[in-house]
This record gives structure tokens, C-alpha cells and sequence, in this order.
């Protein structure tokens, strides 16, 4: 197991909290948390190490499509490809971006 | 935590299997009603698996929560399948002690709360080893303890099945609902093969395992009260019906001379089978 932290700019942004996503075989769970400031923190604990390269693309690739908002980011990642990591957190950034769901 | 649950709110329709652990208690609730406890934010991780360097998730596999059926107080709990197996280790197995807990509490209060536990286990979580078990002693004497108040309805759908320490949990239940993609047993196939031999017990059978130990064998050999199809509203409607029978008057881990009499009796030379199986534990009895 690799802990690795990434620290990016973001937006001050309205986000509520969001959890998608299981630690289970090829896929991850992603957890965002709103936090003051404009900062991105993003706290990945990852089952595959030598990662951290493939991390920071997959972060500046996502990065080049949206504007992080400001906010805790936690991975547990359980060996997932790129791809369903990218998936993984563009749904969670959505689901904390999303107007407050209906009760 | 109500902006969690806000995410979850939905109707589902078809397969139970393929839904996670928290929005198979969602989808089982009346709408609206759930209230989860301890969640995944409270960030109660295993203190354990770090340690030894494998990657925990922030519910330790294991959903807890109030909410209500058919207006009735229920306190129900899910472990996740796909995270390690579904095995319980310290966290998760206090999570469901605790639960059954404070639903005991509730009835000695006067306040009717039953429990509905969804297990898709592996059974004690082998690097937490004896927390892990003490977990699963606390859950079962709680377990003992509220069904003489409430029904305690256990759920076995698959994918993983329900297995080991676990597979006794769900057996000292009020009521056990399974499906054909169900499967429960003590040991998994490939530690009987191990201990048995292969001629006795060949886990890559899987003709002769799933004849064994799968749903649709369970509930004809009488371990299980209810077979339903994959199927949310089926499986809904069977908890429900469950939770309306009330305390069944005989709980079937109380009701253990006439089967230990048909294992004491039974012929254990020949290779057993599916049919076999079904025979020895059914013969003679009335119900």
C-alpha cells in the first residue's frame, strides 16, 4: 500500500459532502469534503505503488476539463485502471457539485 | 449525516445483487426513512488492515441504520460483499453488535424496533482475527437476546454468500430469506476440500457445491423460511411479510434434537449429494 497527497488550486466553491465508489477489486472509493479556502487536497492511499506518476496525470487531465473545487479529497484505491479512477472522481466532484438533491 | 442520505434517495426496481450495501437498505425502507449511523464520513476505518498494508475503506464494508417498514421501527445493517470478502473485523462487527444493541435498548424502553441484516459474508475477517470473532460472539448473543422481543430477519442473496462465523449468525435468526444465487455454509468449499480430500469434496464442482450449499438446496432441506428471485420488490415483500408473522413461537436454533438425531443417524460412507442431503435433513419432519 502507497499513501500519497497532491495538493492543487482550486475554486472556492458551494459543495456538500459526497462518497461514490467501494474499495473492491479494479475499483476505488472517493470521498469529497467541502474545505475553506482555495485549495484541493486530495489524500489518495492506493493498493499499487510506483503510482504516483500515473496519479498526477490522471489529476492534470481531469484538471484540464473542470475546475477543481475547493474541498478534502480521499481515495481508498483498490487497483483501478485510469480510466475508472478518472470516472470515479469526475462522478464524485459532480454528485458534491450537484444543487441540494430533493428529500 | 442527511445530505449522504439525500444522494441515495431513488426508487429501484429489479436486481437486489448488483445494488451496494447502503442502497440495499435504502431500497428496503420505506421511502425516505433510513438514517444511517456511523457513516462512511465519520471516517471509523479499520485500524487494523493499514497496519498491514492493505487499503481499508471508510465503512469498514459495513452499513448500519435506522428507518422504518410498513411504518414499523427497524434498525437494519448490510456488509458489503466486495470489500474484503465481506468479512467482519473489529469495526464492522461492532458496528452490527452495536446496532442490535441499541435495538434491544429500544424494546426494553417499550419501544417495538426489529432488525434486518443483509449478510454477504466470507464470515471473520482473517487479519483481525480474534477481534473479528469476539465481534461476531457479540452479534450473536445480541442476536439471541432481541429475537425474543422482535423478529431478527437475516437476507442471503449472493454474489458472496454468507459463510463461517456468519453462516451461525444467520442461522440463529427468526427468519433466513435466500435466493437461487444465495449460498450458505459453514466452511467455504475449498477448506472442506482441504480438510475432507478431494474424492470427498471437490470445490471445482461446481454442480455438486451449488447443489449443496446454494439457495434453492437450503431452502428444501428446511435451514431457510423464505426463497425469493433476485428482485427488489420480491424481496422486500418477503422481509415484510416476515417482520408481520412476528416472533415465530419456536426459533429453529432452538429446535435441535430431531435434526442432530438424522446426523447421528446418517450413512456417512457413501458419497452424499444434493438429493441425499435434502433427504436426511427433512425426514420425518412435520413442519
Amino acid at each position: 500500500m502507497e499513501t500519497l497527497q497532491f495538493t492543487r488550486p482550486a475554486q472556492a466553491a458551494r459543495i456538500q459532502p459526497a462518497l461514490v465508489g467501494y474499495v473492491g477489486s479494479g475499483d476505488l472509493e472517493v470521498m469529497v469534503e467541502p474545505l475553506q479556502g482555495s485549495q484541493a487536497e486530495i489524500h489518495i492511499q492506493t493498493s499499487t505503488p510506483g503510482s504516483e506518476i500515473r496519479w498526477r496525470q490522471v489529476i492534470e487531465q481531469i484538471e484540464a476539463r473542470i475546475a477543481l473545487p475547493a474541498m478534502r479529497m480521499d481515495i481508498h484505491d483498490f487497483a483501478a485502471t485510469p480510466g475508472v479512477i478518472r470516472l470515479r472522481i469526475e462522478q464524485a466532484i459532480e454528485l458534491a457539485s450537484a444543487t441540494e438533491a430533493q428529500a | 449525516m442527511s445530505e449522504l442520505n439525500a444522494n441515495f434517495q431513488g426508487n429501484y426496481e429489479g436486481g437486489f445483487i448488483d445494488l451496494s450495501a447502503r442502497k440495499r437498505i435504502e431500497s428496503l425502507l420505506d421511502s425516505g426513512s433510513m438514517r444511517e449511523l456511523l457513516t462512511p464520513f465519520d471516517r471509523l476505518t479499520s485500524p487494523w488492515l493499514e497496519k498491514q498494508g492493505i487499503v481499508p475503506q471508510f465503512d469498514d464494508g459495513v452499513v448500519i441504520a435506522r428507518g422504518k417498514l410498513d411504518n414499523k421501527a427497524v434498525v437494519v445493517a448490510a456488509i458489503e460483499g466486495g470489500f474484503q470478502g465481506g468479512s467482519l473485523g473489529e469495526v464492522g462487527g461492532a458496528k452490527i453488535a452495536g446496532l442490535l444493541e441499541l435495538a434491544i435498548e429500544e424494546n426494553r424502553k417499550g419501544n417495538p424496533t426489529a432488525a434486518v441484516l443483509m449478510l454477504e459474508t466470507g464470515g471473520v475477517r482473517l487479519q483481525e482475527a480474534n477481534l473479528g470473532l469476539a465481534a461476531i460472539a457479540e452479534i450473536q448473543s445480541a442476536i439471541v437476546e432481541l429475537r425474543q422481543y422482535q423478529p431478527v430477519i437475516a437476507v442471503v442473496t449472493g454474489p458472496v454468500g454468507c459463510f463461517g462465523g456468519m453462516s451461525i449468525t444467520a442461522g440463529l435468526c427468526s427468519y433466513l430469506i435466500i435466493t437461487r444465487e444465495g449460498r450458505l455454509g459453514l466452511n467455504g468449499p475449498q477448506v472442506i476440500e482441504q480438510e475432507a480430500g478431494v474424492e470427498e469434496y471437490d470445490s471445482r464442482d461446481r454442480g455438486l457445491i451449488w447443489g449443496l450449499t446454494g439457495g434453492t438446496q437450503r431452502f428444501a432441506s428446511g435451514l431457510v423460511d423464505a426463497f425469493v428471485d433476485d428482485d427488489v420488490s420480491a424481496l422486500s415483500t418477503s422481509v415484510r411479510d416476515c417482520l408481520a408473522q412476528g416472533v415465530p413461537a419456536l426459533h429453529r436454533s432452538d429446535d435441535i434434537s430431531a435434526p442432530l438425531t438424522r446426523l447421528q443417524q446418517f450413512d456417512t460412507r457413501e458419497q452424499i449429494d444434493a438429493q441425499r442431503a435434502r433427504q436426511a435433513l427433512t425426514e420425518g419432519k412435520t413442519a
